[in-house]
C-alpha cells in the first residue's frame, strides 16, 4: 500500500461504552507492526463521514445515544456505503451491530430506523443477555474460536441472505445460537471486551480485507497469553469454572 | 417504643455481636438486616430522632461524608453516620440504632438505594456529587439512576438539595427542587454525558460548562465554585488544604464545605479548617512502608471516572506504579474499561500489570505503548517495582483483600 491505513472511530463519545476505542489501537497496533503506516480518525458525534477511510468502526452505546448515533448516521449514509462499496472494512459492535440493520429498539421497545446496510432487524428480548461468549466462527472465515463479554437486551434476526460471524458455543450473541454478521467487508457482532484485543485474528481479518492479500503471521507473547487465558476460561463449564474462579482469587 | 421495635434492635445488635465475636465481618450489615427482617418500619422511627443528610455519587461518596463529618464535627455539632460501604438500608438502620444522643446523621447513600431509604428517612438535605458509568453489566445504565433521583425531587420538591452543577445528569435529578444550592465542581469525565438528560439532542460544552442548544438545558449559575484548590463563595476564596491528595478529593471537599455552609450555617473556611487532618478514610490513601523503606500507597479506583483521575494525579509524581484488578461482580465483571481510561498517561515509568485480571491490564498497556510486567499478587508486584515511591492502584474487591491483608 502506497498511502497511509486510515482507521475511522465513529462517533467514540456516542458509541464508545464499552471501551470501543480499543478496537482502533488494535487494528493501528497491527498494521503498523507489518510495516503499514496507519492512523486513527476520531469523528465526533455530529460531524460527517468522510468516505476516504478504510476501516470503520461502530461501537456500543446506551440508548439516547444510540439513538443520536443514528441519526448522524443515516446522514452519513451515501458517504459509508460509498467506501464499502470501494474496499472499506466496517466492524460493527453491539448498538454499533444493531444500527445496520434495518430497525432495531430503543428504549421503551420503540422500533428505531437503522443504515440498512445488512439484512437484519433487532427486536427487544424478554431479558438482558449478560456475560462472557464463546463463538466458533464459520469455517470459511478460517478464523479460530473467538471470546467477547456481552450485555444487551436485543435480539437480532439475520435475512435469509446473511450468514451470522458464528456459532454461539457459550452465551446468547443473536439469541439464536449464532452472533453477528458476515456481509462482504462488514463483521457485525455482539461481543466487546474489546472484541479485537482479545481476538488479534479478526483484526487480522479486518485489516487483510482492507489490503486485498493475507498478512504475515505476527506473535506478540502477552497477547497470545491472554487469548489462551481468555479461551480456556470460557471452554471451561459449571464446577471447574467455580474451581478456577477461586484459585484465581487466592492468586 | 413497641415491644416489637426494642426486639428488633435488640436482636440486630445480638447478630452483629456474633457476627464480630465469629470473626466474619463488623457486624454492621447482618445487624441491620436482622433489624428490618424483624421490623420493616424501623428505619422511619430511628431516623426521626436525628437531622438527616444523605450523600451520593457515583464516586467519592465515602470520603464527601467523612469530610462532612468531620467539618460538623468542628464547628461543635453532634454527628453519627454510617459505616464505610454499609450504604444500603441495613447500614443505616444499624447505624441509627446505635444508642446516641439527637445528632446530624450524616448517611452515605448507594445511588442505587437513594429512592429507597428517602421516604422512611426524610432527609432534611439531600447531596447529589456526580453520576457516571459503573460496573453497567450489574447495574445498567446511567439515565436509570438519573430517572429515579428525579423522581425523589419531584415529590418532595421542598427539600433542600445540595448539588454539583457541573454535571447535567446530577443537574437534571436536581432541578425539580425548588430549593437548590449549585456549586460547580467541574466534571473531569464528560464521556457519559454525551446527550442532553432533558431532550436527548447533542449537549455542546462552549466554555468548559454544557448546553443544549435544542431545548435550552444549560448549567445552572452556581453561589459555590471550585476553582483549582480554592473553593471559591462570593467575594471569600478558601484554599483547600487537604491532607489527601488528588483533584478527586479538592472536589469531595468542596462539596462538603458548600453543605456545611449552606445547610448547617457553619463557615465554609472553619469546615475545610475541620477536614484537613483527614490522612485516611477507610483504607483509602493509606500509606504503607515496603520491606526496603519505601513508601506504598493504596489507592482505589472503581470506575473509568476514578480511574482517570487516579492516572492524571500519578502522571506527575516520580513513583512505580501497580494495577490491581479482578472482574468479580463488585468490580464489574467486564474489563472492557481499560481501553476508556488513558493509560497512556503512565509511559515510562515503572509498571506492574497485576490482580487476578493481570492479564487484560497488560495487554491495554501493551497497545498503549506502555512497557510494564505481569504479576498477579500485588504485593509482590510492590516490592518489586521500581520508583522511588510506589502507588497500588486497586478495583474494588483488589482493594477490599489488600486493606485486610496489607502486612
Amino acid at each position: 500500500m502506497t498511502s497511509a491505513l486510515r482507521i475511522a472511530l465513529v462517533f467514540p463519545d456516542l458509541l464508545g461504552t464499552y471501551g470501543d476505542r480499543g478496537n482502533a489501537l488494535v487494528l493501528e497496533h497491527r498494521a503498523r507492526a507489518r510495516g503499514i503506516d496507519a492512523s486513527i480518525l476520531e469523528v465526533a458525534a455530529g460531524s460527517p463521514l468522510p468516505d476516504s477511510c478504510d476501516i470503520y468502526l461502530l461501537g456500543g452505546g446506551e440508548d439516547a445515544p444510540q439513538v443520536a448515533a443514528s441519526e448522524g448516521l443515516r446522514a452519513s449514509r451515501a458517504a459509508l456505503t460509498r467506501a464499502l462499496d470501494g474496499g472499506a472494512a466496517l466492524l460493527a459492535v453491539c448498538a454499533g451491530f444493531q444500527l445496520i440493520g434495518h430497525h432495531y429498539a430503543a428504549a421503551g421497545g420503540r422500533s428505531m430506523e437503522g443504515l440498512a446496510l445488512v439484512d437484519l432487524h433487532t427486536v427487544p428480548g424478554p431479558d438482558r443477555l449478560i456475560g462472557e461468549v464463546l463463538v466458533e466462527p464459520e469455517p470459511t472465515t478460517g478464523l479460530p474460536a473467538i471470546t467477547g463479554f456481552e450485555n444487551h437486551g436485543g435480539r437480532t434476526h439475520l435475512g435469509p441472505e446473511e450468514r451470522p460471524l458464528g456459532r454461539v458455543l457459550r452465551g446468547g450473541g443473536n439469541g439464536d445460537g449464532t452472533d453477528g454478521v458476515l456481509h462482504g467487508g462488514i463483521v457485525g457482532t455482539y461481543l466487546h471486551g474489546p472484541v479485537l484485543p482479545r481476538n488479534p485474528a479478526l483484526a487480522d481479518h479486518l485489516l487483510a480485507h482492507v489490503v486485498g492479500s493475507a498478512l504475515e503471521p505476527l506473535a506478540e507473547a502477552v497477547v497470545d497469553r491472554y487469548r489462551a487465558e481468555r479461551l480456556s476460561f470460557a471452554t471451561l463449564t459449571g464446577s471447574a469454572r467455580r474451581r478456577a474462579e477461586r484459585r484465581l482469587h487466592r492468586g | 417504643m413497641s415491644l416489637r421495635r426494642r426486639a428488633a434492635i435488640l436482636s440486630g445488635r445480638a447478630a452483629g455481636w456474633a457476627s464480630r465475636a465469629t470473626g466474619r465481618g463488623a457486624g454492621t450489615q447482618v445487624s441491620g438486616r436482622v433489624m428490618l427482617a424483624v421490623d420493616p418500619d424501623l428505619l422511619g422511627v430511628v431516623g426521626a430522632r436525628d437531622r438527616v443528610v444523605t450523600v451520593s455519587a457515583t464516586n467519592g461518596k465515602t470520603t464527601t461524608t467523612r469530610l462532612l463529618c468531620d467539618a460538623l464535627r468542628h464547628a461543635g455539632l453532634p454527628v453519627v453516620t454510617n459505616h464505610t460501604g454499609a450504604n444500603m438500608a441495613s447500614g443505616i438502620a444499624a447505624a441509627l440504632a446505635a444508642p446516641h444522643e439527637p445528632s446530624v446523621a450524616v448517611l452515605e447513600v448507594d445511588e442505587r438505594w437513594l429512592t429507597h431509604v428517602v421516604g422512611p428517612l426524610d432527609p432534611e438535605v439531600l447531596v447529589f456529587g456526580n453520576l457516571s458509568r459503573d460496573q453497567l453489566d450489574r447495574f445498567g445504565e446511567v439515565h436509570a439512576i438519573v430517572d429515579r433521583w428525579r423522581a425523589i425531587t419531584e415529590a418532595t420538591p421542598d427539600r433542600h438539595v445540595v448539588a454539583n452543577a457541573s454535571d447535567p445528569h446530577v443537574v437534571h435529578a436536581a432541578e425539580p427542587s425548588r430549593r437548590v444550592t449549585w456549586v460547580a465542581l467541574g466534571i473531569p469525565w464528560r464521556q457519559d454525558a454525551t446527550t442532553c438528560p432533558r431532550c436527548d439532542a447533542l449537549l455542546e460544552w462552549p466554555d468548559g460548562g454544557f448546553r443544549c442548544a435544542a431545548c435550552g438545558f444549560a448549567e445552572p449559575p452556581a453561589d459555590f465554585r471550585l476553582e483549582e484548590d480554592v473553593l471559591v463563595v462570593g467575594s471569600r476564596r478558601i484554599p483547600l488544604d487537604l491532607a489527601i491528595p488528588g483533584t478527586w478529593n479538592r472536589m469531595n471537599a468542596a462539596l462538603a464545605a458548600t453543605v456545611a455552609e449552606a445547610h448547617f450555617g457553619v463557615d465554609a473556611q472553619a469546615a475545610v479548617a475541620g477536614m484537613a487532618a483527614v490522612e485516611v478514610v477507610s483504607g483509602r490513601f493509606a500509606l504503607h512502608r515496603l520491606p526496603d523503606g519505601r513508601a506504598a500507597r493504596v489507592v482505589l479506583a472503581k470506575n473509568p471516572a476514578g480511574w482517570t483521575e487516579v492516572l492524571r494525579w500519578l502522571a506527575d509524581r516520580d513513583t512505580g506504579v501497580v494495577l490491581a484488578v479482578n472482574a468479580h461482580i463488585a468490580d464489574g465483571r467486564d474489563p472492557s474499561w481499560l481501553y476508556d481510561v488513558p493509560f497512556e498517561l503512565l509511559r515510562g515509568r515503572p509498571v506492574v500489570a497485576s490482580g487476578e485480571r493481570a492479564l487484560d491490564v497488560a495487554v491495554r498497556l501493551h497497545y498503549g505503548d506502555v512497557t510494564c510486567t505481569v504479576e498477579p499478587d500485588p504485593l509482590t508486584a510492590a516490592r518489586g517495582v521500581g520508583g522511588t515511591e510506589v502507588h497500588i492502584v486497586a478495583s474494588y474487591t483488589q482493594f477490599t483483600h489488600l486493606t485486610k491483608e496489607f502486612w
